[in-house]
């Protein structure tokens, strides 16, 4: 079977705009949640992470667009903009578009948007971006919850590996809407701080927006040096709930035994865990107790939650993305917002970012529908 | 396992007011709107699942079709079945979210629901399934605007291929303002259809 590997990516986020200084202001600290107070996104002053308009224009603008673009779409275009120039991948009929994305253009449907409500349709935005770049091959877009961005993943390795394609674009990206908010609320899901992944003071939540964006290679042409390859990834339901995760992390259990096995590694070999880690009571529990049933509670652990919010159909490519760096630097990250355990199993959460030689890390994320994903990934020796 | 060994086991179509299974005619009520439809052909399917009346119309429709599909394999089971679920289609939850955003475009009007913001995501209905069926499976939910089957022959010949599921019960289930339409095709091992494309077109176009 072919290996596959993450090579070439891209964070448009409110740390920055490009990996290597969204990773260095993680380094440093450095969250992008802020207060908002802006009635056309929510009633009241809310906690979220939100791109600046201004520079998001700004850097679009550069890029001399003909047509008029969403703001999701100028986000997205952004982001695969800098890796498909930067990769010199030629647009070929073995070339794959996967988009990850839970809501897309959902601003649209609000009357006071200045788009047509067609293009809330998600094929509309996979054909938008297609059409920018000029790729030769129909988009497949991934609606999936919360696990759509590692997910998406799982899929560009399998049609890969299939003989569908060579390669694969995938770009992820939800935007803070008031759609999303509203919603989010209506669960009682939202902090009314900044939120604490894991802590005993956690109260739920922030919303954020990202666009991020990587490549999936089949062989090991054409590499960054942050790469990894994508060892062995799976995808289980809990089969328990819609809305609510299951008491004993079924789904999660399942998805990282079956990725470790796919990926032929134990509990022993992985060196960092990227968990989902969204501070809400139900899922930060359940993942304490997956994780345990694995053997894993004493794996360094973090939730990027605490920089960019919860960003939904990106979040998981985009933790992804982090991880390969923090491989690469051999540095764990702070999981930002932990004060002290608030979970019923042990975990070990990073505190400050710590210097480790890492090779091996595990990459999972929960959602809505009962869907759960895992990752195993492998730093590419140079 | 090869993927030319494949073969398509059963499939079952829900448009246009009639119920099918593989090439024969279960239920029709035409005339009757969505509504009515669905839920006189869940009581003539004998689905006796209370949940179903919570659902969103897009679940409703999946459920529905994947019920006829799944129910003999899974419901004298002792064991799981590993049975992944691959759908698509080109609304999303469009449908659900219209209702969501009306809920909150009038500021003195706002009332969104959890009940209904837990439907606007389309892979909400493989959770139902896999709640009914004890599936703990692989699920994606892909958005095409037209029916793919390129795409979804080669995810599913994937899937079983490396293992990751025995089966994979694949389709399209759509919901938007003017019409429905499910139709849901089981990949197996066994099974007298060829799966490849051509085989996959052809049945998706006989209506």
């Amino acid at each position: 079977m072919n290996k596959t590997y993450l090579s070439y990516n891209n964070i448009v986020s409110s740390i920055g705009f490009d990996s290597p200084t969204v990773v260095k202001n993680i380094h440093e600290g450095l969250s992008g949640i802020t207060l908002i107070e802006d009635e056309n996104l929510f009633p009241n002053p809310f906690y979220a992470s939100v791109i600046d308009s201004d520079y998001l224009e700004k850097a679009f603008e550069k890029l001399h667009p003909n047509g008029d673009y969403t703001r999701l779409e100028k986000m997205m275009i952004l982001s695969l903009d800098k890796i498909i120039k930067a990769s010199g991948v030629e647009l070929t009929d073995r070339v794959g578009l996967i988009l990850s994305t839970t809501k897309g253009n959902i601003d649209t449907l609000d009357p006071r948007s200045p788009m047509p409500t067609e293009r809330a349709y998600l094929g509309t935005l996979g054909h938008i971006v297609k059409n920018y770049f000029g790729f030769t091959t129909e988009p497949i877009v991934l609606s999936n919850a919360c696990v759509s961005g590692i997910l998406a993943i799982s899929i560009a390795k399998r049609f890969i590996c299939q003989g569908t394609f060579d390669q694969v674009f995938i770009v992820g990206g939800d935007i803070v809407s008031n759609f999303i908010l509203s919603g989010f609320n209506s669960f009682q899901a939202m902090s009314s701080q900044p939120c604490k992944p894991y802590c005993k003071q956690r109260s739920g939540i922030n919303i954020g927006e990202v666009a991020a964006s990587v490549l999936v290679n089949k062989d090991q042409n054409n590499l960054v040096p942050e790469a990894v390859e994508v060892l062995g990834e799976a995808s289980c339901n809990d089969a328990n709930h819609i809305s609510g995760p299951s008491r004993t992390g079924e789904g999660l259990y399942r998805s990282i035994l079956s990725a470790f096995k796919e990926a032929n590694v134990g509990p022993q070999d992985i060196d960092y865990i990227s968990a989902h880690g969204t501070a809400t009571n139900f899922n930060d529990e359940m993942e304490s107790i997956a994780l345990n049933r694995l053997g894993l509670g004493t794996v360094p652990l973090n939730s990027l939650k605490g920089y960019f919010g919860h960003t939904l159909g990106a979040s998981g490519l985009l933790e992804t993305i982090v991880g390969m760096h923090s491989l690469y630097h051999n540095t764990l990250y702070t999981s930002k917002g932990f004060t002290e355990l608030g979970v019923s199993q042990p975990l070990n959460i990073i505190t400050a970012p710590t210097v480790k030689n890492l090779n091996y890390f595990l990459k999972t994320a929960s959602g809505f529908g009962g869907c759960n994903t895992a990752a195993v990934f492998k730093k590419v020796q140079s | 396992m090869k993927a030319q060994d494949l073969k398509i086991k059963e499939y079952c179509r829900i448009s246009n007011n009639r119920v099918l299974l593989n090439a024969q005619l279960l239920f029709e009520d035409l005339g009757g709107d969505f509504t009515t439809f669905i839920k006189m052909a869940y009581k003539k399917m004998d689905t006796n699942y209370p949940k179903f009346f919570k659902m969103d119309d897009l679940s409703k429709l999946g459920f529905l079709a994947s019920d006829i599909l799944l129910k003999p394999i899974t419901q004298d089971s002792e064991k799981p079945k590993n049975i992944a679920l691959v759908f698509s289609n080109s609304a999303s939850s469009l449908k659900t979210d219209r209702k969501h955003q009306e809920s909150i475009v009038d500021k003195e009007n706002y009332f969104p629901s959890p009940a209904v913001f837990v439907y606007t995501l389309p892979n909400i209905c493989l959770g139902e399934i896999s709640i009914k069926h004890r599936l703990y499976s692989e699920n994606s939910f892909f958005i095409f605007n037209h029916f793919n089957a390129g795409y979804l022959h080669d995810y599913a010949s994937s899937l079983i291929k490396t293992e990751k599921a025995d089966e994979v019960l694949c389709g399209w289930i759509n919901c938007d303002v003017e019409d429905y339409e499910a139709f849901l095709y089981l990949v197996s091992t066994e099974g007298s259809i060829a799966h490849n494309k051509e085989e996959i077109i052809k049945l998706y176009t006989t209506k």
